[in-house]
């Protein structure tokens, strides 16, 4: 039997990693497109007016952007079946210009929608089980998870089964639909914080108890935007049961008191800050117990019963894999190079997860091909299980590899642009869209990521630099997330001009942080420069095993401030 | 304002105070300023008008004495007056009508029912038949609520039956 044939998972299996729909999921998806359709008539005989008919279309993932609308089509907890794949590459192909755009909460966007082709569209989607339901509008959005969940040897608790009771919870909830704003909720099971959860309206970092059972560590308030924060810890011990109830009571004092007459002001994070935190918990904690807790119980039979709904992969044995691993990087210096940057420890012996770089020399970061699309979706089937993850720094993830294996993937991306060996250096860029595409935007991200990714395209020294984030928001609302990167930029609007203000030191990993001002905005070229004389100060100072977060945080502002300003 | 119940027109025995004027015989609603000027009335049903910023802990005391409780929505996107309702089910145990006013879209109908609400009132000119197709989109709803659906024995998902 061919290895290929051993990883191939049993057509009728669930996909591994994500939960499998039945007939019921299958009929409330084509109920809500039904519903859409009907939306969009309404508007069209002008029984909705264009301000009542724009919620209900951003919640069926649909905005209007500068030149065309925008379709962002939800990826629950980042995890794709090699269908629903290839199904978003013929979305890019057949509604779009032949490419879609990964997003920093594991999305996937396509910028050149024809509103009245979005029904067909939904409809495609659908066939493959996927939706555009809540990716925005006041509500709660897609919930997002670690891209090595189920995977990572670091791993305390795979929280992918307790993201999917979050998104059935949460879609079409009842009472919030119509929040003060949006709300976004990040899981994970290990203790090295892969998903931003301090830098959520909600953060959930699982663990199993001493018993077993899952504990729930609950951060709330955090997040990026106007207002960064970090967020502060409700509970470090929810127990399981009272998962659903206690998001409810968040939620619900949340709605009850959440700012709704000034947008900037009504996330989460102003009122757990306008309130303080104490305050807030103790009506978080008087909800929690006033409510019929018996109602919202998460019986451990309903995990149980979505779990079973869950794919899992049939590792083979380990049976000599590491060991043609480690001959093989030690024959190929340059595959060698590519290992230690793009793949990640598996739990199982022999396994490996793989990061495809979506970030080239020169490239948009996040932006995939048609083509690139569906040959992720036939090297899934082939390496992975089927399965692919999307990343929340705009990556991809083959979560389940065999290292005797690892070096014939790494031809097959490399032979397809997709073997760049730069994850978590500087040119594994987050980049919002933009002005080239969204309405908000004061600047173009694209281009200044474009070239500072060209800037430092150099391997060899981007392995010398080392670990290093940098992110680019064309906007004070964060998208990019500058404010959780050691290297944040982002684009102002100066006296009609675009601009580049430049942070320093945030981190958005369990050590979160956010990043500090450095001083007056640049130009695109000079901001450009600014980099180059920050990372050559860091490589000149560093000690020992420094990253430049370390180094930074050790030498402070004012040096690097002045490598910037006083060249100027 | 023609006035919904379980997706069909009912009509409307209750009658709003009017400022400035003496509470009116029959079935009264008042806004919770004139609460108690509504309680010490000598007969006749009395409801409250809750404002989108009041709790409704505040008419526990009263509550017993009510038939009728209304939540308003100052604009659609204002969802408030869902947390509302259910607090008055979830919380006070309330039996009697719970009624949503305001600015309203018949997408939100089976979300106010399942919140608690049991009448709307709408705009004069409403299409009747789209508020009460609204109430049979759904078949099945993701999570428990307040109106205790029956659970279909999958996960958290519940049967939707609201339109009766």
């Amino acid at each position: 039997m061919s290895t290929e044939t051993l990883v191939r998972q049993d057509s009728a299996a669930p996909p591994v990693g994500r939960y499998a729909y039945d007939q019921v999921d299958r009929d409330f998806l084509r109920d809500r497109i039904e519903q859409f359709r009907d939306q969009v008539s309404r508007r069209i005989s002008g029984a909705l007016t264009e301000d009542e008919f724009k919620p209900l279309r951003l919640m069926n993932g649909l905005y209007l952007q500068l030149h065309a609308y925008m379709l962002r089509v939800a990826v629950p907890y980042g995890t794709l079946d090699s269908r629903q794949m290839r199904a978003l590459a013929r979305i890019a192909r057949e509604f779009d210009r032949g490419y879609g755009h990964f997003t920093t909460r594991q999305n996937i966007q396509f910028n050149w929608i024809k509103l009245e082709d979005t029904p067909a569209a939904l409809e495609v989607l659908a066939e493959a089980d996927m939706h555009a339901i809540q990716t925005s509008g006041n509500c709660i959005r897609n919930v997002t998870s670690d891209e090595f969940a189920g995977a990572a040897a670091d791993e305390l608790l795979d929280p992918r089964i307790h993201a999917e009771i979050l998104r059935q919870w949460s879609t079409l909830h009842p009472e919030f639909t119509f929040l003060p704003r949006k709300f976004k909720i990040a899981i994970s099971g290990s203790p090295n914080d892969r998903v931003a959860a301090r830098f959520h309206d909600i953060g959930l970092i699982a663990r199993p108890g001493d018993d077993g059972a899952p504990l729930f560590e609950v951060f709330v308030g955090g997040g990026l935007g106007r207002t960064p924060i970090v967020g502060v810890s409700l509970r470090d011990d929810l127990p399981e049961e009272d998962l659903i109830a206690y998001l409810e009571a968040i939620l619900r004092v949340y709605n009850e008191y959440g700012r709704r007459d000034n947008i900037y002001k009504a996330r989460i994070k102003i009122l757990v800050q306008a309130l303080g935190p104490d305050v807030f918990r103790q009506k978080v904690e008087a909800e929690f117990a006033a409510m019929d807790r018996a109602r919202y119980r998460l019986h451990p039979s309903i995990v149980t019963a979505i779990g079973e709904r869950f794919g899992a992969p049939h590792f083979e044995p380990e049976d000599g894999a590491t060991a043609v691993l480690a001959a093989a990087r030690a024959a190929d210096r340059t595959f060698d190079g590519w290992v230690r940057t793009n793949t990640h420890p598996h739990r199982a012996p022999g396994y490996i997860s793989v990061v495809v770089s979506l970030k080239p020399a020169g490239g948009i970061p996040g932006d995939a091909t048609d083509a690139q699309l569906d040959l992720l979706a036939d090297l899934a089937d082939e390496f992975s299980f089927g399965e692919i993850r999307v990343t929340h720094l705009q990556n991809v993830v083959l979560g389940h590899v065999r290292q005797d294996r690892l070096q014939e993937l790494w031809r097959r991306l490399d032979a397809a642009g997709l073997g760049t060996a730069n994850i978590n250096f500087i040119s594994d860029i987050i980049a919002c869209p933009g002005l080239d595409y969204c309405a908000l935007a004061n600047a173009r991200s694209i281009p200044i990521s474009q070239k500072l990714s060209q800037r430092f395209a150099d391997i060899t020294l981007q392995r010398e630099i080392g670990e290093l984030r940098l992110n680019i928001s064309g906007c004070i609302n964060a998208c990019g997330h500058h404010h959780a990167a050691h290297i944040g930029i982002l684009g102002v609007d100066k006296r009609g001009e675009e601009a580049f203000q430049i942070t320093l030191g945030g981190s958005g990993e369990q050590d979160a942080s956010v990043g500090q001002i450095l001083g007056p905005a640049m130009t695109e070229d000079d901001t450009v420069d600014a980099v180059s004389r920050l990372v050559d100060l860091y490589l000149a100072r560093r000690e020992g095993s420094e990253r430049f977060l370390d180094t930074f945080r050790r030498l402070g502002t004012a040096a690097f401030k002045d490598v910037v300003y006083a060249a100027a | 304002m023609p006035l919904l119940e379980n997706g069909r027109a009912v009509a409307d025995r209750w009658t709003y105070a009017v400022e400035g004027e003496p509470l009116s015989e029959g079935p009264v609603i008042v806004p919770s300023s004139r609460l108690s000027e509504g309680l010490g009335r000598a007969g006749g049903e009395l409801g409250v008008l809750l404002a989108p910023d009041e709790a409704a802990e505040t008419l526990r005391a009263a509550l017993a004495k009510l038939s009728l409780v209304a939540v308003r929505f100052p604009i659609f996107r204002d969802g408030r007056a869902f947390s509302q309702a259910r607090a008055l089910r979830e919380h006070l145990h309330f039996k009697g009508e719970v009624r949503a006013v305001g600015h309203i879209l018949p997408d939100q109908y089976e979300f106010l029912m399942r919140c608690g609400v049991t009448t709307v009132e709408v705009p004069e000119n409403a299409d009747i038949s789209v508020w009460s197709a609204a109430l049979q989109r759904f078949s099945v709803a993701m999570q428990p609520s307040i109106a205790s659906e029956k659970a279909t024995g999958f996960g958290l998902r519940r049967f939707l039956d609201v339109a009766g």
